[in-house]
């Protein structure tokens, strides 16, 4: 049994307010449904994660806040999810792509080049983008509807920041999959926004 | 020379890997003559940028 520091005591404590629980449990299920597209395995990784905190709530050091500390142990256990789901689908469903590609084909010609209602439009500078909170919702909106073999790898490499190779082995793909399941994300992440937010369209998505 | 698809898949793997001289240089290439290529280029930067901030306020609601 390691010893408890006051820091470790006092966020083992934290558990045990059911306030405290409860907003983090919510807050944990909305990232875990984002992730993996299932309320059921987002409520099932989010107990998993929970109840690894409380046992392991003694090595918690306090050099980063409790929350962002339990957030880590829940990435970890969607990554293990994510990558147990993958050895159950098939390579046609990872690739659900006929919609996909289509979607993708249609911002080109038969040449390969922009079709003039598709080229890109002008954005504002990121940061002005961002200090408007109607953005972050739309931003929401565009990512919840991308395909979702999509919106995992896009997740995994922007936000849990891990490393194309480490999404590679943890999802079993080819580096060269990664790279087209990636610029499928992207280039309708950004034809969503600008559609969404920059020309005003009803986000209905 | 390269396509708009062509080069605009290589400015999202220019997010996760270093091209190399030879990509580089055909891509450099097509967006100095394409104004469309090059807002993409611009815009990608930009999503992985905002996708990293959505991060931090998605955490800082919590």
């Amino acid at each position: 049994m390691p010893e408890m520091t006051t820091s470790n005591a006092n966020a083992s404590q934290q558990l045990y307010n059911d306030d405290f629980l409860l907003e983090l449990r919510q807050q944990m299920m909305k990232f875990a449904v984002l992730q993996l597209s299932s309320f059921h395995q987002a409520e099932d990784v989010v107990q998993e994660a929970l109840v690894s905190a409380l046992q392991h709530s003694g090595s918690f050091s306090g050099r980063s806040a409790f929350k962002t500390w339990v957030f880590a142990i829940l990435k970890n256990k969607i990554v293990d999810l994510i990558r147990q789901k993958q050895r159950l689908v098939s390579m046609s469903e990872l690739f659900d792509t006929e919609e996909n590609e289509r979607s993708v084909d249609e911002l080109f010609d038969a040449s390969g080049h922009w079709q003039k209602s598709e080229r890109p439009k002008a954005w504002l500078n990121p940061e002005e983008m961002m200090e408007q909170q109607d953005f972050w919702m739309i931003f929401d909106a565009c990512l919840n509807h991308l395909p979702a073999k999509c919106a995992q790898v896009f997740m995994l490499r922007e936000m849990i920041e891990l490393s194309s190779d480490e999404i590679c082995e943890k999802l079993d793909l080819s580096i060269s999959n990664l790279n087209v399941l990636m610029y499928r994300s992207r280039a309708r992440l950004r034809e969503c926004l600008e559609n969404k937010w920059l020309l005003q369209e009803d986000c209905s998505c | 020379m390269l396509t708009c698809r062509e080069a605009t898949q290589l400015l999202s793997e220019k997010q996760d890997r270093i091209l190399n001289f030879k990509e580089l240089s055909a891509l450099q290439f097509h967006v100095m003559m394409c104004s469309p290529c090059r807002r993409f280029g611009k815009q990608m930067k930009s999503l992985s940028l905002l996708s990293k901030q959505y991060k931090k306020f998605d955490e800082g609601q919590k």
